[in-house]
């Protein structure tokens, strides 16, 4: 099965990223044969939107699950109707750690989004 | 001539400022002036201006609706949106419509003619005449609503000036897109601003904005109260005219709370308010 981790640097032994839309790095693993490849997270630089760009990556790389600190409403509408599993770091300090416990079934599954919307008055837009 | 009150920092004057040059001129000038309310989110010039308002057109959005029986999920849409609010999942098309900027990008580029627009409200534009023959027009976002942008463009459209007659439009506070909606198109800039730290510290924002925009600016210090050198050594190092000083007076707090212009507190008001406007026709 495919995953993917939000991380802050690139390789398996990287520290998580608490966030999903603006997390620095998205690490695509397969749990079967844990081949990875990691690649800058498009939506990181993003003006509006970063969650959902995001999730539009993960589901571009066919992967079953996501794993993040953090998952705000407009990236758990997009994970969800994309059919894609939500689970949470708890504590979780390695993307190694996190991939060995994800394949246990000790991570927590995601429900509904984790928090509020970010404030998207200024996106493009107000004071 | 279009000219835009602005601020930076909120609550130093914009609106008394704004209802009290458009008073002062439409008593002196042969056609009375256009007066903007560009807060739409929180406008408040009716309440000097007593305008009657009554023509109204609603502003929506066109948001894209996806027809699913014809979507092949190619992921074009999803590419060319900027603001990443439509997302191609799978074999689902996902529209966030808060994000959404009507740009009409996805409906235009979709191969498969999948995509229809429906206009979505987000607020109001509305007219009528007030005080003293003022043209007045304003704009009001619907609660909720994240975008006021499109409703000051389109409010400036609905209303324009006819020839000869001295347009003002009173600008949301702060620096960000309504602000620079507003600016657009002005030929003068008139910035409220109070002696105050923070009064500075915005107005030094506002005037980086006029700069860029390449619209020459002005200031009125409001609610002067003693000395506050960094105020002035700001405007004379950035060869910014003081075009006027209004003091900090209880009689002036209480009229405008009483919904007065300054012109309506102290008469003499309007004498200087025109020769501040003389001046800055002799400065364009």
């Amino acid at each position: 099965m495919k995953i993917v981790l939000t991380t802050v640097s690139t390789n398996l032994d990287s520290e998580v990223d608490p966030l999903f839309g603006r997390a620095a790095n998205l690490l695509v693993v397969d749990t079967d044969t844990l081949e990875w490849k990691a690649e800058s997270n498009p939506g990181a630089g993003a003006s509006g939107g970063a969650g959902i760009r995001a999730a539009q990556f993960v589901a571009d790389q066919n992967a079953q699950a996501a794993i993040s600190g953090d998952f705000g409403p407009h990236a758990f509408e997009a994970l969800q109707a994309a059919g894609i599993a939500m689970y949470l770091y708890g504590d979780c300090k390695n993307a190694h750690q996190a991939i060995e416990r994800f394949i246990a079934g000790q991570l927590q599954r995601v429900g509904g989004p984790t928090r509020g919307e970010c404030d998207s008055s200024h996106h493009g837009q107000s004071a | 001539m279009i000219i835009t009150v602005a601020s930076g920092k909120g609550g130093t004057g914009k609106t008394t400022i704004a209802t009290s040059l458009a008073h002062s001129l439409a008593v002196e000038q042969p056609t009375p002036p256009l007066f903007l309310d560009c807060d739409v989110e929180a406008p408040n010039a009716h309440l000097f201006l007593h305008p009657r308002l009554d023509e109204q057109q609603d502003v929506a959005l066109l948001i894209p609706s996806v027809n699913e029986s014809k979507c092949t999920h190619c992921g074009k849409c999803a590419e060319v949106c900027q603001y990443h609010a439509i997302a191609v999942l799978g074999q689902k098309t996902l529209v966030f419509p808060q994000l959404c900027h009507g740009c009409g990008s996805c409906t235009a580029l979709c191969p498969e003619k999948a995509i229809t627009e429906i206009p979505d409200r987000m607020g109001v534009i509305e007219r009528g005449l007030a005080t003293g023959g003022i043209s007045f027009a304003r704009g009001v976002l619907d609660v909720g609503e994240p975008m006021a942008v499109p409703i000051i463009r389109q409010l400036k459209k609905w209303v324009p000036a006819k020839p000869g007659q001295v347009v003002i439009r009173d600008a949301p506070p702060g620096t960000s897109c309504p602000v620079v909606e507003s600016m657009r198109g002005s030929d003068f800039l008139l910035l409220v601003t109070e002696p105050t730290p923070f009064g500075l510290h915005d107005l030094r924002l506002a005037i980086q904005v006029g700069r860029e925009m390449g619209i020459p600016c002005g200031v009125i210090i409001n609610r002067e109260n003693g000395s506050y050198p960094a105020l002035d050594e700001f405007c004379f190092d950035n060869h910014l005219p003081v075009l006027l000083r209004i003091p900090f007076e209880r009689v002036i707090a209480e009229g405008v709370a009483q919904g007065k212009t300054l012109v309506e507190i102290h008469p003499e008001y309007a004498d200087r308010f025109l020769r501040m406007f003389t001046q800055i026709a002799s400065l364009l």
